[in-house]
């Protein structure tokens, strides 16, 4: 029984052709992985490695570098609390701890329903509209404690499902690359001289 | 002409302001990021003039134009271009949009609401250096951004703008949209080609200083970073000349830069490079307005979490590399983060310091070890449990990660000369001498501040602590039975 469904194992063979080198598909495969199963089981890695030609440990390692990959089940609805300056300066510790009397957990916990996993996250790249957090990683700006009452509520209530998919899923559009319009990747070794629109012109 | 619609006045993060717009030109538009809209306003018109042009001409537009670049080391765009080994193939380039600095809010908006202007600049440099093919590295916590460049990509493949004889022509490159998975190191750009291995994000030994010389794969790569890339279609089709008129010799053209903190109207304003000064940016009308509430100005950080800090004394400093340098920081990543006069400093450099604390890779022990200690010993400071000796053992912890002098901004109330930028540093990359930056500026320029901390009950930040009562109504601390 193979870890990925068929879908996913022909969008997988589809994204490791895109790279020169399939190893550097290990991070597409592991967000493919977390969006069908939620997180990231063993499973998971070892099937990536076998595909991208890595061993379990090498995938493993790389996998526990980034931050976005849960390695045990979260809520359905990560939400991270940016905490970093621009947040800090205007509201974001008394934010947090209304998300925790809030939702009635410590940052880094679950509520008991399973919905809600809630987070201190680092700088969001929304500066100018903090305090911030996001929800499955889709931004909140200027969020005040009411505010974000009013998130929970309506996430609870399925109001934002429209918006906000389940923990996991990134992109809900992918890029599509044409077979008939790609140029196609080429192992660097297989690559001896110039492209030829240089080659034809002069180099620079 | 097709109907060119409605212009908004305000985009989140965004607002106008009436300097030129290179990049930011679109973003008046709601509908800015779809193809129609790009195409009906000029989109792909740099690519046709560069594809009209040999290699070699596209290049050195570039380079005349003096192209700095965006991602907060401020090099030419067009000499690291030329780093490259002449006779090595293939060449490769890695777009850096991992944007994560702290305070920096740019290179999110540029993917957002213009990504036919970012791949239009990804294949003007893959045309004119001979890159084969194009990796464009976003930072997994952006999936709207994901979302709109993968809409954008698809429909210009459709459209014959990407891929195999584009345009007609004999120019063929792919473009592959690449998800990161957060790590705030992997905007260093030899961390990022590690990235796109499949490794763990963590920098390389240096040298080879460029990726240029030795990169993805081992091969000649350019890393560019979102908004220098975002630059180059105006420049081809405006000219090199057009765009050295705008901004000062040094810095020429405009540049993002976002404003946060307490200002009465943050955001992401493009600003005229080399001229503008922070003065104009914080207190100008078509700008942030001023300080929240009329407040005074007790400091700013004037390029991003890792720049050490200026106060009103550097109001006047312009966006110029090597004056601001000369007053002791960067420029960096154009983001500028305001403090007013009700800021509590120690905790707000612990903000920034906890950050860089969390983001180091681990690959280089005084970062990993020094930027934990910073974090442990200023957070009982600012709990008030700290003792004067922790003071000193922040500098000497810091010592560890960049010895000698470090660089700050000059301070008539205190007696300081300004010590110039940059620093000596131990550790590969940046991470670590920035973990320590914002508690060597707040302790060289507020050190009461930190004094009071360790003394006086009233300086210690309390949280207020709703309690639900029986009946369910929140209250504060204090009315605890």
């Amino acid at each position: 029984m193979r870890f990925f469904t068929s879908e996913n194992q022909r969008l997988a063979t589809e994204i490791i052709g895109r790279y020169p080198k399939a190893r550097s598909a290990t991070i597409p495969l592991l967000h493919l992985a977390q969006e069908q199963h939620g997180w990231i089981s063993d499973d998971a890695m070892i099937e990536v490695g076998r595909l991208v030609d890595a061993t379990p440990a090498e995938v493993k390692g790389t996998a526990t570098f980034y931050e976005m990959f849960k390695f045990a089940p979260v809520g359905k609805y990560l939400i991270n609390i940016c905490g970093t300056m621009s947040c800090q300066l205007l509201g974001a510790d008394h934010l947090m701890h209304h998300a925790e009397t809030k939702l009635g957990v410590v940052a880094g916990g679950t509520t008991e329903d399973g919905l809600f996993t809630l987070e201190h996250a680092e700088c969001q790249a929304a500066c100018t509209e903090a305090p911030t957090l996001q929800v499955n990683y889709r931004h909140q700006y200027r969020v005040t404690t009411e505010s974000f009452d009013q998130l929970v509520d309506d996430l609870a209530a399925g109001n934002l499902d429209g918006e906000i998919p389940p923990h996991g899923t990134l992109g809900r559009v992918r890029q599509a690359i044409p077979a008939d319009k790609s140029v196609g990747a080429v192992p660097p070794t297989e690559v001896d001289g110039p492209p030829v629109w240089l080659a034809v012109e002069g180099a620079s | 002409m097709t109907d060119i619609g409605t212009p908004i006045d305000w985009a989140p993060g965004f607002i106008a302001n009436t300097t030129p717009k290179i990049v930011s030109g679109r973003f008046e538009f709601e509908d800015s990021f779809t193809i129609e809209r790009a195409m009906a306003t000029g989109a792909y018109n740099g690519l046709k003039a560069a594809l009209a042009k040999t290699p070699a001409a596209v290049h050195d537009e570039v380079r005349g134009a003096t192209v700095l670049g965006r991602g907060g080391a401020g090099f030419p765009a067009g000499v690291k271009w030329g780093f490259m080994p002449p006779d090595k193939w293939p060449r490769y380039l890695v777009v850096n949009g991992d944007e994560s600095e702290p305070g920096t809010y740019k290179d999110r908006l540029l993917m957002e609401r213009d990504p036919h202007q970012l791949i239009e600049g990804c294949l003007i440099a893959c045309y004119a250096t001979g890159l084969s093919q194009c990796f464009l590295y976003v930072r997994g916590e952006m999936p709207l951004a994901h979302e709109r460049i993968a809409v954008a990509l698809n429909d210009a493949y459709e459209a014959r703008l990407v891929g195999k004889n584009i345009l007609g022509s004999n120019f063929s490159v792919d473009i592959v949209l690449h998800w990161g998975a957060g790590a705030y190191v992997v905007g260093e750009e030899t961390a990022l080609i590690e990235s796109l291995e499949g490794n763990r994000g963590m920098p390389r030994l240096k040298p080879p200083f460029f990726p240029a010389a030795v990169g993805l794969y081992g091969q000649p790569t350019i890393v560019n970073n979102i908004e220098t890339l975002a630059n180059l279609p105006w420049i081809l089709s405006n000219g090199a000349q057009a765009y050295a008129e705008i901004g000062s010799e040094s810095s020429p053209g405009t540049r993002l830069v976002a404003v946060s903190g307490h200002v009465k109207r943050p955001g992401v304003y493009e600003i005229v490079n080399g001229l503008t000064t922070f003065r104009d940016l914080i207190y100008g009308d078509q700008y942030c307005k001023g300080i929240r509430d009329d407040n005074e100005l007790k400091a700013f950080v004037p390029g991003g979490g890792s720049a050490p800090w200026f106060t009103p004394e550097q109001l006047d400093v312009p966006f110029e590399g090597r004056e601001a340098s000369a007053e002791g920081s960067m420029l960096g990543s154009g983001a500028v983060i305001v403090m007013d006069e009700t800021t509590d400093i120690p905790t707000a450099a612990l903000s920034l310091t906890k950050f860089y604390a969390h983001e180091s890779c681990g690959k280089c022990v005084p970062c990993r070890e020094g930027g934990t200690w910073l974090e442990k010993i200023l957070t009982r400071v600012v709990k008030g449990q700290g003792s004067p000796r922790d003071l000193e053992l922040l500098l000497e912890v810091g010592a560890t990660i960049c010895p000698g002098d470090f660089p700050h901004a000059s301070s008539s109330r205190l007696g300081l000369e300004a010590q110039p930028f940059p620093y000596k540093m131990t550790t590969i990359c940046f991470v670590g001498p920035s973990a320590f930056a914002p508690i060597h500026s707040a302790l060289t320029l507020f050190p009461e501040e930190f004094e009071a901390k360790l003394t006086r009950r009233d300086t210690i930040p309390l949280m207020s602590m709703p309690v639900a009562d029986a009946t369910g109504t929140d209250e504060s601390v204090g009315a605890v039975s």
